[in-house]
């Protein structure tokens, strides 16, 4: 099990389309600056940085030591972790790691990108296979479009039921003064807009952001000092399935992302998720991933998930909030995109959410997905845990 | 120092990388097959008996090494499909893919995995989950993947 892990900290820069007014190495070292004054610490207090983008993104590969006067890491151990879409909850997971191990007392946790500066979906090809599957393969819309047929198929939902989710997150998105689209938008709206790759449509999809996020995290003894209301990690859980894309297996629920639940649950003594879950940051990449993966999260039965949303269950005020941030559909600075999912459910459980708050908030769950349907899982909670 | 505003800059890059990424002996005779037999080959596992194609060295499960190689149909049915509509960059080409364009999973008969591939069909409203599609090939096959030139529908198919 290891030692006690909080999160004393967490920053975020104004995410938006562009940020030509600074370089990536600048775009970090508000984020960091921004966590480290959060958690009221200097560089000088951290032990270990570890830092993480999409490969090809920005075509540098060692930002680990390019990025580092913005990284806060100058003489420090500093290691970049990529793991695709879950590149920020992976970073997260591997601050967790370095203080769970001991060997560790202060680790700054950081995940950016700069989505703005090349072609995402001609990057993110890059990740399937280069023979068999590249030539078809059309990126994260495409891949996310095949997907969502299927879930049409087999579980009757319409493109009307998916445009839910995107109308939910673009409205908690005007309470967060970090998000990137802040606009109101309607299922009319949803269903009028371009179609990118059938059935998904501009504004089913997350937005290419320019953006950055960092998480200070801490061990027992040094976050009773740092904060007074310290996030503690109480689970983490990883599921990967994939050699190509048509390899994963669809059978049932998201079934990465339901083993990494099940297995948080379980080891938390969790047995009623829907009603001990205060709130949930759910990696939506997608509207229509975003409805079905709800029944992953094990709230409901299977193929359940439009009843919870369209009852509200999902909503500000609802028995189980999802993305009160405005989540993935709002800002997606890829990179970044999972550790703001931590960032967020560590400021809940904090109270430190602001206008987005939900009040009371005590367990929170963070989820993070990648391109090869790859599923990280983080609890964290306002009690220290067992 | 002046005041003066000065522009936001960028600057373009364009990296050209050739790679030559080796098939190896399963891949390979997939490709072989492709070209001088319009055949479809994939591997069975010794363990498991799961049938993955395209043929790899491993089963990810089982982590054993596999051997038997199974003739694999021309035809299956389809599994998911998209139509896509927006223009992005080809890294495969350094060009902009041409759209609109269908592609979909099928799981031919045999196999166990599914396969991904073109559609002949770049219509949504004519493509459905589970109808029988079967292989069109280039007559001029060069020993590629893309000896298949796409997945047609196959009339008066059996939808499952």
């Amino acid at each position: 099990m290891g030692q006690r892990v909080a999160i004393v900290g967490t920053g975020q820069t104004h995410h938006r389309s562009s940020r030509k007014d600074v370089n990536g190495v600048e775009l970090i070292q508000e984020a960091t600056s921004r966590a480290l004054e959060d958690a009221g610490l200097r560089r000088e207090d951290i032990d270990a940085v570890i830092i993480g983008n999409m490969d090809h993104f920005e075509g540098i590969n060692y930002v680990d030591m390019w990025s580092i006067d913005g990284n806060g890491g100058l003489h420090k151990p500093v290691m970049k972790v990529t793991t695709g879409g879950t590149t920020g909850t992976t970073v997260a997971i591997a601050g967790y790691y370095h203080i769970a191990s001991g060997l560790f007392d202060t680790v700054l946790a950081i995940g950016w990108e700069k989505n703005s500066e090349s072609d995402t979906t001609a990057a993110i090809i890059t990740c399937a296979d280069p023979y068999w599957e590249r030539p078809t393969f059309g990126g994260a819309v495409a891949g996310l479009a095949g997907t969502a047929c299927e879930y049409m198929h087999r579980y009757g939902i319409t493109e009307r039921d998916a445009a839910l989710i995107a109308v939910r997150d673009r409205k908690n998105a005007l309470k967060n003064p970090y998000a990137h689209l802040r606009k109101e938008i309607t299922v009319e709206d949803v269903l009028k807009s371009p179609m990118l790759a059938y059935p998904i449509k501009l504004l089913d999809i997350c937005p290419r952001t320019d953006g950055a996020c960092a998480v200070v995290f801490a061990s027992e003894d040094k976050a009773k000092k740092i904060a007074d209301k310290p996030a503690w990690v109480h689970q983490v859980s990883s599921r990967h399935n994939y050699t190509f894309l048509t390899d994963i297996e669809r059978s049932g629920r998201m079934p990465t992302l339901y083993e990494a639940c099940m297995e948080v649950y379980k080891n938390a003594g969790i047995r009623d998720p829907l009603h001990e879950l205060d709130v949930v940051e759910m990696y939506t990449p997608s509207s229509f991933a975003g409805l079905v993966w709800i029944d992953a999260l094990g709230v409901c039965d299977e193929g359940e998930a439009v009843r919870l949303v369209s009852n509200g269950v999902t909503e500000m005020d609802g028995e189980l909030p999802i993305n009160p941030s405005g989540g993935v559909i709002s800002t997606n600075c890829i990179g970044a995109t999972g550790l703001i999912r931590v960032a967020e459910a560590a400021m809940q459980v904090s109270g430190k959410a602001g206008e987005h708050q939900i009040e009371g908030a005590k367990l929170a769950l963070a989820t993070g997905f990648g391109g090869c349907s790859w599923s990280d899982v983080l609890l964290i909670g306002s009690s220290k845990p067992n | 120092m002046s005041r003066k505003k000065y522009p936001l800059l960028t600057i373009s890059s364009e990296i050209e990388l050739p790679y030559n990424y080796s098939l190896g002996r399963y891949g390979g005779r997939l490709v072989t097959e492709l070209k001088h037999n319009s055949r479809i080959v994939g591997i069975k596992c010794p363990e498991c008996g799961h049938v993955y194609v395209p043929p790899r060295r491993v089963c990810g499960k089982c982590f054993i090494e596999m051997d038997e190689f199974v003739e694999i149909s021309n035809s299956g049915i389809l599994q998911s499909f998209t139509v896509v509509y927006f223009s992005f960059l080809d890294p495969e080409t350094g060009k902009k893919r041409p759209v609109p364009y269908g592609y979909g999973r099928i799981k031919l008969d045999g196999a166990n995995s599914e396969f991904l591939c073109f559609l002949e069909e770049s219509d949504f409203e004519k493509l459905k989950i589970g109808v029988r599609v079967e292989a069109v090939y280039n007559e001029n096959r060069v020993g590629s993947f893309k000896d298949i030139k796409y997945f047609k529908k196959v009339e008066d198919g059996d939808p499952s």
